[in-house]
């Protein structure tokens, strides 16, 4: 095993984490907002393995959410781009500032 | 003579624990373990390119008889060293890029292919002992280093920026991840029956006496096989599924910008996962190197090379296949055929041999006659093509 | 042997900077395709990371979902909504600074947090091992109902997917 400590794996995710939230803060292209949140969902993953490998008895249990939510980050992505092209397909466009109907 | 045919069984295995042995006479241990990284993938990186050179080979002598013509044979006997002439033309080519190409990525992109290409030979049984990494997880490995090989034929095809590329990307794209579920479900069975994912275990559970209890020899195992083997095809863009680079479409899709060693490097990631691809066929359901009398690795590459002359062969003989025929033989063919197959592999395991054939046999059919059926050949309606409004 | 333990926590540090340089090139990048591949190049790194903690069948998995299957989701629709020639448009919206001052205070907030927690790591914990055979033990035993519960919200997301994407039926041409 090596060891590198806990907190710093902690700090990188922090770090991945909140790049993802500034890019899916500041990002007009709905694609761009999806893939930025793909790396938050990543970033969270990176934790859930990393304590369960190092205060748990039983690392399965950290292993199998992390499984779950990678299906979940999937399915997110294939229908979050499906309304994309679906709004593509009718508004010719894909900033988010520009669907702006129920906006007033 | 058992000595002698150990002996050569082993003679690899040997000759690199024998250097090792060497080494570790003066010299530290993490040098040794080092070494032994070194060792197997200096191996791997030769074989990759040398089996990619002679497959050009072995393909153009196989089409050329099954066209009723000879094949190269005039650069040394049989042509032995054509594939270094062919080398030697492709390093010289211009290497030419397009004016808007994106450069980087246009550049990478041949780069990324082989890169995955040879990952996969890390986990390829060669032989007793002969696997440079018995990962525990080796089928899974496998499984997601090939899927890699999507990424770099999407970044040749967009940053060529030209539209048949980008039609052929988009083609490979839809053609290589709809292949891959029939491919990693065919393989299922094989797995459930050998309860482990390590390419090597798998491979030991097929010994049996002689070595013959290959998983070919049962109904699933013949099912598997054929599915795996037809998806491989597809996977590595081999006729008759090779729409992604259909030269009389889309003039060679996503590869059209590419001249010169990228390329041959296009060509040479092909051929190497072609390779692969007929190992793992042959590890999963043809005992991989198990096998009477003859050294583990001569079956091993014997099994995989007659996988690939079946290849050769479909491409000589089968036309080429229609886009939404693709797609419905995979989705509505392979897929459903794949999970049945699983169904009876878990009632093979719990019913007796004799009882188990006629079980499957009758399901097998069943399903092969429901499937025919419900898939009657599409007939697309006239339409009428109206230019521009 | 130490030396190679060594190296080892240098490739991990190492494998972390490049996931981070990547994840800034996603955000920043102005092309989406670049952005798309930056995604895929971190995606890949983090499979490095969780070979590094010892879920070598959670790598194996991240790649082919991630890289085999969403990236080429994502690159999917790349291609059928961007113009190939790529007329620059600006990518970001107006709320940059607001959001990298806010973000500045929640890391420093949570990376103080962090270092004061005691965390509970212990040597058993760290020598604890899993294999494909325990996960799927645990999917088939302990978590049988959650993996039930995914299967049925994949095959809602897989049937809602194809219904709002596909294309209404063309209309009768005069």
């Amino acid at each position: 095993m090596i060891a590198i400590p806990l907190q710093h794996i902690l700090i990188f995710s922090l770090l991945l984490f909140a790049i993802g939230l500034y890019g899916a803060l500041v990002r007009r292209n709905i694609i761009g907002i999806l893939i930025s949140i793909e790396l938050m969902v990543n970033a969270s993953n990176i934790n859930l393995i990393a304590f369960s490998k190092y205060t748990s008895l039983s690392p399965e249990t950290g292993q199998i959410f992390a499984l779950f939510v990678i299906a979940l980050a999937a399915t997110a992505a294939a229908v979050g781009l499906a309304i994309v092209l679906a709004l593509y397909r009718i508004r010719k466009t894909v900033q988010a500032d520009e669907v702006h109907l129920l906006k007033w | 003579m058992e000595n002698i045919g150990s002996f050569i069984d082993m003679i690899f295995v040997t000759a690199k624990a024998w250097i090792l042995a060497l080494l570790g006479q003066f010299l530290p241990v993490w040098i040794v373990v080092l070494a032994s990284i070194v060792i197997s993938g200096v191996a791997i990186l030769c074989l990759g390119p040398v089996i990619m050179m002679y497959l050009t080979l072995l393909e153009r002598k196989v089409i050329g008889r099954i066209q009723n013509r000879y094949g190269p044979n005039r650069v040394g006997i049989w042509g032995l060293l054509q594939p270094i002439a062919d080398g030697i033309k492709m390093f010289t080519k211009e290497d030419i890029v397009p004016a808007n190409a994106d450069k980087l990525i246009h550049l990478l992109a041949p780069i990324m292919t082989v890169v995955p290409a040879l990952m996969i030979f890390v986990v390829v049984p060669f032989g007793r002992q002969m696997t440079a990494a018995d990962l525990n997880i080796g089928f899974l490995y496998f499984i997601a280093v090939s899927s890699i090989t999507i990424l770099p034929i999407f970044m040749a095809s967009w940053s060529s920026r030209n539209k048949y590329s980008l039609l052929g990307g988009m083609r490979t794209a839809a053609q290589l991840i709809s292949y891959e579920v029939p491919m990693t479900l065919a393989a299922v069975p094989a797995i459930m029956m050998s309860q482990s994912l390590s390419t090597n275990t798998i491979v030991l559970t097929q010994a049996g006496s002689f070595g013959l209890n290959w998983f070919i020899f049962t109904p699933w195992g013949i099912v598997g096989f054929i599915v795996f083997f037809l998806c491989a095809t597809a996977e590595c863009n081999r006729p008759p599924f090779d729409l992604p680079e259909a030269e009389s479409e889309l003039v060679a899709g996503f590869h059209t910008e590419y001249s010169g060693m990228k390329f041959a490097l296009f060509y040479m990631a092909e051929y190497m996962n072609a390779f692969t691809l007929c190992g793992i066929a042959a590890t999963l359901f043809l005992g991989g190197w198990q096998g009477p009398f003859l050294p583990s690795w001569v079956w091993f590459f014997g099994k995989t090379l007659a996988l690939i002359c079946i290849m050769i062969w479909f491409r000589g003989t089968f036309p080429r296949f229609r886009v939404d025929h693709l797609m419905a033989f995979a989705w509505k063919f392979l897929l459903p055929l794949t999970l049945v197959n699983i169904l009876l592999t878990a009632l093979w395991q719990f019913t007796s041999a004799s009882a188990a054939w006629l079980f499957s046999i009758m399901i097998l059919a069943a399903m092969l006659y429901m499937l025919v059926k419900l898939n009657r050949v599409f007939v697309p309606e006239k339409r009428n093509y109206v230019l521009a409004d | 042997m130490e030396l190679l333990q060594l190296g080892a926590k240098f490739g991990i540090y190492a494998v972390m900077a490049a996931i981070l340089v990547f994840a800034l090139g996603v955000v920043t990048f102005r092309n989406l395709f670049h952005c798309a591949l930056c995604l895929a190049a971190a995606l890949i790194g983090t499979a490095g990371i969780y070979i590094a903690l010892q879920a070598e069948f959670l790598a194996g998995v991240q790649i082919l979902l991630y890289v085999g299957g969403v990236i080429t989701l994502v690159v999917f629709a790349i291609m059928l909504t961007e113009h190939l020639a790529g007329k620059t448009v600006r990518q970001n919206n107006a709320q940059s600074l607001p959001a990298i001052v806010g973000l500045a205070g929640f890391v420093t907030a949570l990376i103080a947090l962090i270092l004061k927690t005691p965390w509970p790591v212990t040597e058993a914990a760290l020598k604890a091992k899993t294999s494909a055979m325990g996960l799927g033990e645990a999917l088939m035993g302990t978590y049988v109902f959650p993996f039930e519960v995914i299967s049925i919200v994949l095959l809602a997301a897989l049937i809602g997917t194809v219904v709002i994407a596909k294309k209404d039926a063309p209309e009768e041409r005069p």
